[in-house]
């Protein structure tokens, strides 16, 4: 019964962990001292909530898995992450646009899941909601001094926005095991993120004198585990210790 | 860097009816992003309930060559020191 919701966590927790591992990796290489802690900072928040989402589809799946077993121990094809969220962080513009457009749409999302008909979604939407609000304001104050800013920031924000934005999509796109979670209230649809995502990014992009390219062909394939190329060398560094020193603890 | 990105000097208020403190200062480019710096900074263990960032150029300080003439007055006045008064319960810490 609980295998479809199980495996809609582990979309929503793959999400969470992946984006979180990239944006640890400016940890100690950030621009300037203040944004790297402010970086961990947007990470660990993310982390955290993989973290929560992980342990209770553990539970659910009682096989006893805990949150490292489906962190750390799983192969790349089963990672159910969108695919925007392992794309390299490449400059700031693709960091920063990367972090606006997921917490563009994760915002809303949890806002949603505060009404789930699940008691630990609600509880883990009380608390991410709240830090998601956050990355937006950060991640969008970034892409409007960037976009609007000197020649080359906004050429680099506006070639972001060209490779990022074919990955956007997949953000509303609902598999099987998702439908059936928004089927009985256990997380929202995501479909019906759509339209304060747009506001969220439309507004940011006015400022940031930024153009909304029209994506023909959006790029999709994550939540079946057809990833990128890149997902792999991320995965060997996020998996290292586990796999180098089995059930290692701190 | 530190020719481009001012600086600035972040106070906090720990609790509604304290006042703000000086805690630290930090780079960024304007005030918003000074704010969000301080924020993650200074705040994340539940530190204040409310901040202030104030352009460090905007601070005019007393000259530490003057230290003598400015914070040493005289020890022999103490009318100045407001010890001979009863101060009523009530009033609290003044």
């Amino acid at each position: 019964m609980s295998a479809p919701l199980f495996n809609a966590l582990l979309e929503l927790a793959d999400d969470h962990l992946i984006l979180g591992h990239r944006v640890s990796e400016w940890c100690g290489h950030a621009p300037l001292l203040e944004e790297d802690l402010a970086m961990p900072n947007m990470a660990l928040d993310m982390i955290g909530a993989a973290r929560s989402l992980y342990t209770y589809a553990g539970e659910l799946e009682g096989e006893g898995r805990d949150e490292d077993q489906l962190a750390y121990l799983r192969y790349d094809r089963d990672y159910k992450n969108c695919l925007l969220v392992e794309r390299p962080n490449e400059d700031f513009a693709h960091t920063m646009l990367k972090q606006l457009y997921f917490a563009a749409f994760m915002h809303p999302y949890w806002e949603a899941a505060l009404h789930s008909s699940d008691e630990t979604v609600r509880g883990i939407a009380g608390k991410s909601v709240k830090e998601v609000a956050y990355h937006i304001r950060h991640a969008g104050e970034w892409v409007v001094r960037l976009g609007d800013g000197t020649e080359e920031s906004a050429q680099r924000m506006q070639a972001a926005v060209e490779a990022l934005h074919p990955y956007v999509e997949e953000q509303f796109h609902m598999s099987s095991d998702a439908q059936a979670a928004a089927d009985t209230d256990a997380l929202p649809d995501r479909e019906a993120m759509r339209t304060q995502w747009t506001n969220t990014v439309s507004n940011v992009f006015d400022q940031a004198k930024l153009t909304m390219p029209e994506v023909e062909y959006p790029q999709l394939g994550g939540r079946t585990g057809h990833h990128g190329e890149e997902m792999g060398h991320l995965l060997s560094d996020l998996q290292y210790m586990q796999r180098a020193y089995p059930n290692m603890s701190w | 860097m530190s020719n481009e990105t001012p600086l600035w000097e972040v106070f906090i208020r720990p609790r509604n009816g304290l006042s703000h403190k000086h805690c630290g200062s930090l780079h960024a480019a304007d005030e918003v992003l000074a704010l969000q710096a301080a924020r993650d900074t200074y705040t994340r263990r539940g530190e204040g309930v409310s901040i202030w960032v104030v352009p460090s150029k905007a601070i005019f300080a007393s000259d530490p060559d003057q230290a003598a003439e400015n914070f040493e007055p005289g020890v022999d006045k103490v009318y100045r020191h407001p010890t001979f008064y009863d101060i009523p319960e009530e009033v609290g810490h003044m």
